[in-house]
């Protein structure tokens, strides 16, 4: 079932049916689910799940071909002293190194991994729509089997939603088969929850594959309480249309607790269909360190030290 | 009448007063067995947090000159001169030693850190060297920070044996993390509150009150600790110490006095060849 018909009437219909978000209820519960204790074999578990989930992330100025060939070896083998660490959800870099990405995962055995390209003029989103549709097709070009796109949010802030669904559906059109759409709202700039709720289904009505929190350039990012409201959302939208929307919850996520605390969260909100890469992605890139060493810990007994993980 | 307004005694971790992570505390009495306070029981996870704060703290103060090192130093000295008469009541009711006694220990713990305050800038003039070498080269060896070092001191003479091992961990240039006396652990306590008020960057000096058994071991085995002063440490639990830090090669110490081969111990030799007339 469509929630919408294209139309601007029925998009509005749609939003202003969403309840509103008890704010201080969404803080109490995620703080309350971050008191979980997770512990010996939950804790592996968990940690070994975290790690297939990353989107293993550098979007730098600094970028290099060398650093994210790196990046790439550390994605398909995450420890090189341990191959029982399962590899990572994807690389996410810009859209210019997506070729370098794409041609040095297949040749070290991670075909399988896809690249992620973000785009449509990130992290701003300040570009024309003619500008948005090039910069993804470049990424297209270039191998991307994922793109991470930026909603513009003065436009959603200043009311004018239709352009911004109309750019998902552009873009998710531009996508088609050959790549998975996720779609970032850099929530720290939507202030309110209930904007969050509303970003969310217009961007799952408007076709997204994904919802995703932020950019990571921008803080706060990807706070318990957003992630909870956008777990809830794709919740009941698979409740209303049968659809399962992905989540991924990028910046600030930088130690073992605070991975943990992102997967009891989906746990207990979306459930325990929703804790797989096809449906959680954590955008992430100094938490594999920390996720490592956890795992490093777990296994040998004692604490390890930034001295035994790769620099990146 | 007024209503006592009693001390809740915490752990001192990257420049910050939290509680145990644990949520536990423990009784110690003062020298006549009576009840003296409630210091806050460290977990392994508060080591590891505060190995955390003293690796990051370590960058910023090894990268500050050694003068500025020992002005800070001579700065924490100046502050503990100003509260003296706290760390005397406290040294009396836990040790149970004379006015006089305690006095004396305080005395030579402020005049122990001034002594080491002046070493930071120049341990590396006196005991480095410009070496002759066969070669157009200047080649020169100077000793460079170790890094995070854990301190376990001596637990008679509760704050001049921290003082002792403390100031040569920091006149060397490394941060530290330090497991206090657990029967004596108000002298540390004191001191972590004159460290938080005198310059000294937060992180560079962590403190943990608790259970030497349960923290040590584990200090030991802590990939990121690079060395430690186990001088304080009883003779049975020494070599599960020293077993336990053999896995990184961590460089364990014990001493009986304050010596300028102290900091030395937690120091590095640097060797720089550099070329002559090219």
């Amino acid at each position: 079932m469509l929630l919408v018909d294209g139309t601007e009437s029925s998009l509005r219909a749609m939003l202003q049916a969403l309840p509103p978000v008890d704010e201080v209820g969404a803080h109490a519960r995620a703080a309350m689910l971050g008191t979980r204790s997770i512990k010996t074999t939950s804790k592996s578990w968990a940690i070994d799940t975290a790690i297939s989930m990353i989107d293993l992330t550098t979007l730098e100025g600094s970028d290099t071909p060398g650093k994210v060939r790196a990046l790439c070896n550390k994605a398909v083998r995450p420890d090189s002293t341990d191959a029982t660490v399962p590899h990572v959800g994807a690389i996410c870099v810009y859209n210019d190194m997506v070729a370098v990405a794409r041609k040095h995962l297949d040749a070290i055995g991670g075909a399988d991994i896809p690249v992620a390209a973000v785009s449509t003029a990130f992290p701003s989103g300040r570009a024309s729509r003619e500008v948005k549709i090039r910069d993804t097709q470049d990424a297209l070009d270039a191998g991307a089997t994922e793109i991470d796109m930026v909603i513009d949010r003065g436009a959603f802030l200043a009311g004018d939603i239709m352009k911004v669904f109309t750019e998902i559906v552009y873009i998710k059109e531009l996508c088609g088969d050959r790549a998975h759409l996720k779609v970032i709202f850099e929530t720290g700039e939507l202030v309110t929850l209930d904007n969050v709720r509303k970003a969310s289904f217009l961007a799952m009505a408007a076709g997204a594959d994904f919802i995703k929190t932020s950019t990571g350039k921008i803080s706060p990012a990807a706070t318990p309480p957003v992630v909870l409201v956008m777990l809830e959302a794709v919740r009941d939208f698979y409740a209303q249309t049968g659809v399962k929307i992905g989540v991924k919850p990028a910046g600030g996520i930088r130690n073992t607790k605070d991975a943990i605390k992102q997967l009891v969260l989906v746990n207990e909100t979306a459930g325990a269909q929703w804790l797989n890469p096809q449906l959680f992605r954590i955008g992430a890139s100094a938490l594999l360190n920390d996720l490592l060493m956890q795992r490093m810990k777990l296994r040998d007994g004692h604490y390890a030290g930034p001295n035994y993980v790769t620099l990146d | 009448m007024r209503i006592d307004v009693k001390k809740t005694y915490k752990l001192y971790i990257g420049g910050a007063f939290p509680r145990s992570e644990s949520g536990r505390s423990y009784e110690i009495n003062d020298a006549k067995g009576k009840f003296l306070a409630n210091p806050a029981l460290a977990s392994r996870k508060d080591l590891r947090d505060a190995v955390v704060a003293a690796r990051s703290a370590l960058t910023g103060w090894t990268s500050a000159t050694a003068f500025n090192r020992g002005q800070i130093l001579y700065r924490v000295a100046e502050v503990l001169e100003g509260r003296k008469a706290q760390f005397i009541d406290e040294i009396v009711a836990l040790e149970g030693s004379t006015r006089s006694a305690a006095t004396k220990q305080v005395d030579e713990a402020i005049d122990r850190w001034v002594w080491y305050s002046g070493w930071c800038d120049k341990i590396a003039s006196i005991y480095g060297s410009t070496n002759p070498v066969s070669g157009p080269y200047y080649n020169f060896t100077t000793p460079e920070p170790l890094g995070v070092v854990g301190v376990f001191a001596p637990q008679k003479q509760s704050l001049l044996g921290l003082v002792d091992a403390l100031g040569a961990v920091l006149a060397g240039g490394n941060t530290a993390v330090v497991v206090a006396s657990e029967k004596f652990p108000l002298p540390a306590i004191s001191l972590s509150e004159v460290l938080a008020t005198s310059d000294l960057p937060g992180g560079v000096v962590n403190i943990l009150t608790g259970k030497t058994v349960e923290l040590l071991p584990w200090m030991a085995s802590h990939m990121d600790i690079d060395g430690m002063d186990i001088s304080g440490v009883s003779a049975n639990l020494e070599k599960e110490v020293r077993v336990a830090g053999v896995e990184n090669l961590k460089r364990i110490h014990a001493f009986k006095d304050a010596t300028p081969q102290r900091i030395l111990s937690f120091t590095e030799n640097k060797t720089v060849w550099h070329p002559i007339g090219i």
